[in-house]
């Protein structure tokens, strides 16, 4: 077993192999070999039908693996009961029981583990305080709003003090002010008990803001796993890219690669520089991909021998912290650049000519 | 109530009357001749008709006799005795197998479930001389004819179709992720049943349960078929009297069994809106 610098197992959760399917035909999951670190939040992030719920559910051992192993702790658990494996689950609509109390949700997997009565109700006050719950004690599921409940549920899966707990798009149904104080207290909560998380959601902000990796899937595969800013900066291929957070494409052929720099040629004719990712030879067609923040259109900000390429102002749109203006760049009615709205930043107007440029590394030459 | 909306046309407003009238009188045949058996059980006479004594509300033409005769006549009191025997059991065989079948066959992997679940439910389609006819071959041949244990199964098979239709309507609106949760929190499969499951489905296992009893309880074809002497129930009894002795005293039975009957739908009504108060909102 593999430990970091922390003394912490590197494969707490691993995934060896996995395959998946429903049918005996089509793969759901495919051939998915993930290490999970002990006290890591993981985040599975992919659109429906990507196969992380699938995957969520392998673990939580709702869902067999057809094929491939799942260790837990050095163990496989394959073979293991959803009910034998001490794996907290957080779920979407929070699963709490109707007819019983706060504390008798908290209580319950206390009193299945034949806990005594002071130990378990020390241990539901513990975690009813953790949550900032401890007045809700007596109420029912029914008579606490949805964040409550969402607090509950979060309570009830860590009372019996799990190693790992699975989330399973616990804040899908909170609205959008919540959900941006649950995902805080989350990761505040994971890290404080330090207890591995792994997390499905389709909410790239999500995903971002919470992790301390993520795995992109689409089509049954993990697409990148990575650090957040290494997937929003550096995506590995042009579905993560258009995935994760707002992106704009240019489709061109490679012309010249010449160690970190990638010449393309656009469709229009207009030449740009690159970072190659996933081409590797001149005559390659390529998807660029370039965020809209790092695009700069004032000449004075670009280095004097950038290539720079001619744009046409279709909209102009005030945001109040931003300025996004769309363009026609190569072609593109949707390229889209946001601008930092500071004093010296210069409005544009629509159908103005501009040149706009950015650095090679912020642009990158992905699969086609 | 405050008659029909001025903008009714004569068509619209003979129509809200004409309704309230059908209403009434559907009503009326439908409760009238129950009612009705409530003053006669109370007659002086050995009659089946008002005597001139009732109709003139003279006391002298009322009497408790004919339920004096229910609770010392020892062929009443042995019927009683054999209704309250079997309805219970046939009830706790018909709830237990019911709510297990109804769980089972909502689970969407198993196979042939229509199937299965109209084989189950075909004793209330089938008509019951069939089913009864049907019973009494099979279980002479088995040895079950004529025995307290082959009564209590056919009533039980009999009351299964209702308990499978409350439990599966109960099951419809059951948020599965909640046996999932409870998987999770480490509650093996049976605890999980008894714990989590079965609170919620609890009103429609009642339902299930009264509807269960009272088709026993109130069953004279089958048990005539599959039961012998010692198994004659209260309606059998009832049925008997009033081919051999035609005394009255049936009609005194037929008052307590309507009050048992409005009690028991009472005190179910009561567990169920209880329980139904307690399983509360069910989220998402």
């Amino acid at each position: 077993m593999a430990l970091d610098a922390g003394n912490r197992k590197t494969d707490f959760v691993v995934f060896d192999r996995v395959q998946k399917s429903y049918d005996g035909e089509t793969l759901v999951v495919k051939d998915l070999n993930l290490d999970i670190a002990q006290g890591e939040f993981l985040t599975m992030l992919g659109p429906s039908g990507s196969g992380k719920t699938t995957c969520l559910m392998m673990l939580a051992g709702f869902e067999t693996a057809t094929h491939g192993d799942i260790r837990l702790d050095g163990k496989p658990i394959n073979n293991i009961p959803p009910h034998k494996r001490g794996i907290g689950m957080v779920f979407q609509n929070y699963a709490l029981f109707p007819h019983m109390t706060v504390e008798e949700n908290l209580a319950f997997p206390l009193e299945v583990r034949k806990i005594g009565k002071d130990e378990r109700e020390a241990k539901v006050r513990r975690a009813l305080d953790m949550v900032q719950m401890a007045d809700f004690g007596g109420r029912r599921p029914a008579q606490l709003s949805g964040g409550q409940q969402q607090r509950i549920a979060l309570a009830r899966a860590l009372v019996f003090e799990p190693e790992l707990v699975l989330m399973d798009e616990p804040l899908g149904a909170l609205d959008k002010q919540l959900r941006e104080r649950m995902q805080f207290e989350i990761t505040r909560l994971a890290h404080e008990i330090g207890i591995t998380v792994v997390y499905v959601t389709h909410d790239q902000t999500e995903a971002l803001t919470m992790s301390d990796r993520v795995a992109v899937f689409n089509d049954g595969k993990i697409q990148q796993l990575a650090e957040p800013d290494v997937l929003y900066e550096k995506p590995e291929n042009s579905f993560v890219a258009q995935f994760i957070g707002e992106n704009n494409t240019l489709q061109g052929t490679v012309q010249d690669i010449d160690g970190k720099v990638a010449t393309v040629r656009l469709d229009d004719g207009e030449i740009i520089d690159c970072t190659p990712v996933n081409v590797s030879q001149p005559g390659e067609r390529t998807q660029v991909s370039i965020r809209p923040e790092r695009v700069e259109y004032n000449r004075e900000r670009l280095s004097p021998d950038a290539h720079t390429i001619h744009a046409e102002v279709l909209e102009f749109i005030y945001m109040g912290d931003i300025f996004r203006t769309r363009l026609r760049v190569a072609g593109n009615e949707d390229f889209v650049i946001k601008t930092r709205n500071a004093p010296d930043q210069r409005r544009l107007q629509r159908g103005e000519k501009i040149e706009i440029g950015w650095l090679p590394e912020d642009c990158r030459a992905l699969d086609a | 109530m405050s008659g029909p909306p001025i903008y009714a046309t004569t068509p619209q407003r003979i129509w809200y009357y004409g309704f309230r009238v059908l209403c009434g009188v559907i009503f009326f045949f439908l409760i009238a001749p129950i009612l009705i058996i409530i003053p006669l059980s109370f007659n002086a006479e050995n009659f089946f008709t008002f005597t001139p004594e009732m109709l003139r509300f003279d006391p002298e033409g009322y009497s408790l006799k004919h339920y004096r005769d229910f609770f010392t006549n020892p062929d009443w009191q042995q019927a009683l005795w054999n209704s309250v025997r079997i309805a219970p059991a046939a009830t706790l065989l018909a709830v237990t197998l019911g709510t297990l079948a109804a769980i089972g066959l909502s689970q969407p992997h198993v196979p042939y479930r229509r199937a299965i679940m109209a084989i189950l439910i075909s004793p209330m389609i089938v008509p019951l001389i069939i089913s009864a006819a049907g019973m009494y071959f099979f279980y002479s041949r088995i040895g079950l004819q004529g025995t307290y244990v082959g009564v209590v199964l056919a009533h039980a098979a009999l009351g299964i179709p209702f308990v499978i239709i409350t439990v599966t309507a109960t099951l419809v609106g059951f948020d599965r992720s909640l046996t999932r949760a409870s998987a999770s929190l480490g509650a093996d499969p049976v605890t999980t049943f008894f714990k989590v499951q079965m609170p919620l489905i609890l009103p429609g296992v009642i339902s299930g349960g009264l509807f269960a009893f009272i088709t026993s309880f109130d069953e004279v074809v089958v048990v005539i078929f599959v039961g012998s002497a010692n198994q004659q129930t209260l309606p059998w009894q009832m049925f008997t009297g009033l081919r051999e002795q035609i005394s009255p005293t049936i009609l005194a039975v037929a008052t307590i069994l309507v009050a048992i009957s409005i009690l028991l739908l009472m005190t179910v009504e009561l567990l169920r809106r209880r329980s139904e108060r307690l399983r509360g909102m069910s989220p998402g």
